[in-house]
């Protein structure tokens, strides 16, 4: 049943069919990317009004929730592929993990220092080991962990088997992070749109930011199209289809010249 | 619009230094990941056509000594 449910995606399993895709994929991606990551932020810097308790300084949250979002929906992506990369033995997916790894830990990063400079001038506190903030600390282990796994064995191959059995394994971590602000007293606040009620926040405040977590999927799509081209050129680059396109790639930048 | 002028723009009701601290860090990140995989994949293409070069090299030379 698998089988046949899946056949379909077959030839984008095929790492020469995936790699033109992404490449034709890429300026779509990161163009809608930059319009709605410019639209919703400065739409949230300049145009939403301010937050009655918290001033000025709310406006972090349209980076500091999209960031956030997809720093878990990075995670739950490169579990994915790293499952499909462990059962089925798809090589594209093996190297998948390895393009989404370090995007994922970048969008952390961003949550955790956006988190800080918000806290900074909210609760008086850059940092506390509060739930949320060290599960989120956890995940950009968990990021560092598989980087660092996959580029530690001489086999390239074996790498990626033991970082995907850690990306697998580290999804326990993502219940935690959503439910951390409700399982403990936390001085983070409660979940205000990633809820089944209705959401805790104005429209004029909601849109922008909604635009703006659209904007950090893009992103996330754009890079991930990069970086999982990198990744199909140096794992194929003895197939011929590789060397034929580098050369014509090359001759046609060789005819922009002259 | 929230603010009546640039300055009033720019002061984030007293919060410039956390509000511009955040956005000029995360876009600096992701600009700096964007160059990053970008330069990763030129120089790849790079590495794949000196090493055709090379092999062929190697082959013109052993088809002379033959």
């Amino acid at each position: 049943m698998w089988g046949s449910m899946f056949r379909w995606l077959d030839p984008y399993a095929k790492p020469e069919t995936l790699y033109h895709l992404c490449g034709r994929l890429l300026p779509y991606l990161m163009a809608l990317a930059v319009f709605t990551l410019v639209l919703g932020n400065i739409w949230g810097l300049a145009f939403s009004p301010s937050d009655y308790q918290q001033g000025d300084s709310y406006r972090i949250i349209y980076i500091h929730v999209p960031s956030a979002i997809w720093s878990m929906g990075a995670y739950s992506s490169m579990a994915i592929a790293a499952f499909i990369g462990l059962v089925w033995q798809i090589r594209v997916a093996q190297w998948a993990v390895l393009a989404i790894a370090p995007i994922g830990a970048i969008y952390t990063v961003i949550a955790l220092f956006t988190g800080a400079a918000w806290g900074k001038p909210m609760w008086g506190t850059w940092w506390v080991w509060d739930a949320r903030l060290t599960s989120e600390l956890v995940l950009l282990f968990l990021y560092l962990g598989v980087i660092a796994l996959a580029g530690a064995f001489s086999e390239a191959a074996r790498g990626i088997k033991v970082a995907s059995l850690l990306a697998i394994v580290g999804v326990v971590n993502l219940p935690i992070i959503h439910y951390s602000v409700e399982w403990w007293n936390t001085l983070h606040q409660g979940a205000t749109i990633t809820k089944f009620a209705k959401p805790s926040i104005d429209p004029s405040m909601l849109w922008p930011l909604l635009i703006s977590i659209l904007g950090f999927a893009l992103l996330l799509a754009a890079l991930t199209c990069l970086r999982l081209r990198s990744q199909i050129l140096i794992f194929e680059q003895h197939r011929p289809w590789v060397r034929q396109w580098v050369d014509s790639m090359a001759a046609s930048r060789q005819k922009e010249q002259n | 619009m929230a603010f009546t002028s640039w300055t009033e723009f720019w002061a984030m009701g007293g919060y410039a230094l956390f509000v511009w601290l955040s956005f000029g860090t995360t876009y600096l990140l992701l600009l700096g990941l964007w160059w990053y995989s970008k330069r990763q994949h030129n120089e790849i293409q790079q590495q794949i056509r000196a090493k055709a070069a090379r092999e062929q090299r190697v082959r013109q030379h052993q088809e002379k000594e033959k």
